[in-house]
């Protein structure tokens, strides 16, 4: 019997969504099982096969479902039944909308270049299987974030990407600072990760369900207070992840991992897990303005704070790091604005430009020696044309220079809903983009121009050219899907988000279009005649203002005294631990018995028959 | 020919018991230790006997007859282990020094 | 025939309480046997001849040749018997007594309050009426306790064997 060719489709897709989560899974399992016997050649094979077919996978599922009728808002998969508590019900399944279809193939695909990269990158570690290991379950962890269509499924994702940063923060962890930082970054992230728990059991009372098409159909119609509570508290989970203020102190400090890591999680996937939970949940987040409000705020801090930072940082990875926060940020704006497309948009520009950029990096890095102060390198750009053009169309991206590249289409429409809000929130954001075009450009100049501080050796391969030529294409061309009315009639990535989002709001103001298009030529042109090359080598800027700048606000400072030392405080006072005390008294009590029994076992015949005597009698006391 | 009252039988059998175990627990002698045993059997042994002819059962001696080929059983193989004991060494058949397990 | 009987149960006492003192292991066999001889009688009080005839021949006369035996084997001597004494000195007797005291009166206790109808005499149980009852219903019982010889047999010779060099 023939099939109808949509029905088809549909199957298809069914039958590909979970093939997409187990293929890295599936490389990571064989590889932490072989447990680094296979040699590095085979584990880069495996990798690059798993993460292509993932790819691939999603890329065909994607094709079906959008060619398939478009009556199908969502498609769900029930894979099987979790648990069946009363009225509360859990099941692992997958859900494939346009939403979480989009940020799947941001995943499979971005991750799957990055992970071409890392195979190079890696190549002579010899720990790479371990490596892959961890790179390989944070993919599959990551899309299980995205496809799952229960709260709990996403919890589950949550909670892997958390762990396996943590494990690639301190992936070289033979180094002490780096297995703080990976500490650190746990611990942080954790406060998030408890967070988002209460928020999830929070809506579960209250919904008395957590699946995602439940929550955003019967939630409205929870109390008002209960609502606003619980979006607080998810709020807060996905700030953790997306390192907002105040809990942003560990981004920084992740770049203590190897920089395939900090493309793929800190940079690319992760860090934007919050911004795709609270757009999946936008249905309950438009019903609470107080949340809504507090996370624009969270984002313009952010924004700012890290622009700040990034401007007088030396090691070129914190500079991406704070330049990560500061996008993060204008995420969160738009979020706050309640414009849903704009900050997907600039979560999927961010993606290609930010991965662009920290690959970038860390081929400089590799072919100066791990060199990463800015101010130890110069003169690249003839060593390494290709990176150089690399890392200039991702700073461009970043720097949002108008019409060529992504960034400044996606960062329009954010700086647009921005002035829907307040006009104060737009100027705070278009300020924060000409900090932004200043730092990364003043990285440009400092390491591409002037003279030789540095020798560069090597080459890049081809593994590693080829990912950053494609991420260079998308980086300069993957605006070109949605643009302005004023510009051009293309819409396709609203289009296509519309069914899930609901339609793109009013066309916004020209006059702002072209204020926004000029501030990041301002910036380069400050940043030219700022660190433009001048005979001499640049040198950091010192000052008090500048180190507390350079040491995020002094925010660690204060973490420490408020939270740290209390705590240290307080652990030095329980050292002995009040609560050991109680089953120390236990296992004395057993010790003491049993020795005293063990006193009984003499091997002397006659006290063993004494002992038996005495049981008769007593036997013959209940007896009689 | 008719038989005795059972009562005084059991308390001889009981006084006899506990003068067995007395036996048993006082004293250090191997050699000893084992005849307290077999005074024990034989009390009971005697409640046996002195049960069987109140219900006038014949069970009674066939219980004893049992005893007898247990405690014959029992002595020949704890003679045995004295002599071995004897044989390795310890002249003094003191129980308690009868703990090390080792030959 | 009731004085008879406590006569033999007071002999019997008597000469246990004797046996368990002795501090040569042969005086205290002599006394085993006397007490030993006042059962059989008392057995034959009772009303089972058989059984009184069985001790005597059994148990006075196998199992305690058997301790004779042994006796004369490890050749006990002088200073044994000094030890012997030693051994009985102080405290040693406190513990045991308490609990055999306790023991006995447990039972005696325990028999005054579940007394047999008092005055009941049975006829004499003859040798035919056991060998019924034994290779009656009890045969299995019989197997087991030949099973239990033969392995009493076995280890006591495997135990008793004459050991080689390294003894």
């Amino acid at each position: 019997m023939p099939i109808p060719a949509t029905v088809w489709g549909v199957s298809l897709v069914a039958s590909l969504l979970p093939l997409v989560i187990l293929c890295p899974l599936a490389v990571s399992i064989i590889l932490m099982l072989t447990g680094g016997k296979l040699p590095a050649r085979a584990t880069t094979l495996l990798v690059g096969a798993g993460m292509g077919l993932c790819a691939l996978f999603a890329v065909v599922s994607a094709y079906s479902f959008l060619s398939g009728p478009d009556s199908l808002g969502s498609l769900h998969v029930v894979l099987w039944n979790w648990m069946n508590v009363g009225s509360f019900n859990a099941q692992i399944a997958l859900t494939l909308d346009r939403l979480s279809l989009v940020m799947m193939l941001v995943v499979s695909c971005v991750g799957f270049l990055i992970l071409v990269y890392a195979c190079a990158y890696m190549y002579d570690d010899e720990n790479i299987a371990r490596f892959f290991t961890y790179m390989t379950l944070f993919v599959a962890s990551m899309l299980l974030l995205v496809l799952a269509s229960d709260l709990l499924g996403v919890f589950i994702g949550w909670e892997g990407v958390g762990l396996c940063s943590y494990l690639l923060i301190g992936f070289w962890y033979g180094e002490q600072a780096n297995a703080i930082a990976a500490r650190k970054a746990f611990v942080v992230t954790r406060v998030g990760d408890a967070l988002f728990l209460l928020g999830m059991l929070l809506m579960a009372t209250a919904v008395g369900s957590l699946d995602i098409p439940t929550l955003l159909a019967v939630g409205p119609h929870a109390a008002p207070r209960t609502l606003t509570l619980g979006m607080f508290l998810l709020l807060g989970g996905a700030m953790a992840k997306s390192a907002q203020v105040p809990l942003q102190t560990w981004l920084p400090d992740a770049m203590a991992g190897p920089t395939p890591v900090s493309a793929l999680i800190h940079a690319a996937t992760m860090v934007t897990a919050g911004v795709y939970l609270l757009a999946r949940l936008h249905g309950l987040f438009i019903l609470t303005p107080l949340a809504m409000l507090a996370c624009a705020i969270v984002g313009f801090v952010t924004i700012l704070l890290a622009a700040g930072s990034a401007l007088v940082q030396t090691d070129i990875k914190r500079i991406l790091a704070y330049s990560t926060m500061s996008q993060l940020g204008y995420m969160y704006l738009a979020l706050g604005c309640g414009a849903w497309h704009a900050a997907m948009f600039h979560l999927v520009t961010h993606a290609f430009f930010k991965a662009l950029l920290f690959m970038a990096a860390g081929s400089i890095i590799l072919r100066v020696h791990h060199e990463q102060d800015i101010f130890k390198m110069g003169g690249l750009r003839k060593d390494m044309p290709w990176v150089f053009a690399a890392f200039l169309a991702g700073s461009a991206a970043l720097a949002g220079l108008p019409l060529i590249t992504a960034g400044y289409f996606s960062k329009e429409l954010i700086l647009g809903s921005a002035y829907d809000l307040s006009p104060i929130f737009w100027a705070g954001a278009l300020f924060g983009a000409f900090l932004t075009s200043i730092y990364i450009f003043r990285c440009v100049f400092i390491v591409f121009w002037g003279d030789h501080r540095t020798h560069a050796h090597g080459k890049s391969g081809l593994a590693m050219a080829l990912p950053m030529a494609i991420l260079s294409v998308l980086a300069i061309g993957g605006g070109w899907m949605e643009m302005p009315d004023a510009i051009a009639h293309v819409h396709i990535f609203s289009n296509l988000l519309a069914p899930v989002l609901g339609a793109l709001p009013e066309e916004h103001n020209t006059s702002l279009l072209i204020l926004g298009s000029l501030v990041p030529i301002a910036g380069v042109t400050i940043a030219w005649t700022l660190w433009r090359p001048k005979g001499e080598a640049p040198v950091a800027a010192e000052s008090p203002a500048i180190a507390t700048l350079r040491a995020d606000w002094g925010f660690d400072t204060l973490y420490d005294w408020v939270f740290v030392r209390p705590f240290m405080v307080l652990a030095h006072l329980n050292r002995r631990d009040f609560i050991d005390r109680f089953y120390d008294l236990i296992a004395a009590l057993t010790q003491g018995s049993g020795q005293a029994v063990a006193k009984l076992q003499s091997g002397q015949v006659r006290r063993y028959a004494g002992w038996i005597a005495a049981g008769t009698v007593a036997a013959l006391c209940l007896a009689v | 020919m008719t038989a005795a009252d059972p009562n005084g039988a059991l308390i001889v059998a009981v006084i006899l018991f506990s003068l067995g175990a007395l036996g048993v627990l006082v004293r250090r002698n191997l050699l000893f230790m084992l005849m307290s045993t077999e005074i024990m059997l034989n009390a009971a042994c005697l409640a046996f006997i002195a049960a069987g002819s109140r219900w006038h059962m014949a069970d009674g001696q066939v219980m004893f007859m049992m005893v007898v080929a247990f405690a014959a059983a029992e002595s020949a193989v704890g003679l045995a282990i004295i002599l071995r004991m004897h044989a390795a060494g310890r002249s003094t058949l003191d129980a308690d020094t009868g703990n090390r397990l080792g030959g | 025939m009731n004085i008879m009987l406590e006569l033999y149960g007071l002999i019997a006492i008597g000469a246990t309480a004797l046996a368990i003192t002795r501090t040569i292991p042969v005086h205290g066999l002599l006394y085993l046997v006397v007490s030993l001889l006042a059962l059989a009688c008392m057995f034959e009080q009772l009303g089972a001849p058989f059984a009184a005839m069985l001790e005597i021949i059994v148990y006075a006369g196998a199992i305690m040749v058997l301790f004779v035996f042994v006796v004369m084997m490890i050749n006990l001597g002088q200073p044994d018997q000094l030890r012997e004494k030693g051994w009985f000195a102080g405290g040693a007797w406190i513990g045991p007594s308490v609990i055999s005291i306790l023991l006995m009166g447990l039972l005696v206790y325990g028999l005054n309050h579940n007394t047999m109808a008092v005055g009941t005499v049975g006829a004499v149980i003859g040798p035919k009426a056991v060998g019924l009852t034994l290779y009656g219903p009890y045969i299995l019982t019989v197997e087991l306790s030949s099973f239990l010889l033969l392995a009493g047999l076995v280890s006591a010779y495997h135990i008793g064997r004459r050991i080689g060099g390294n003894s």
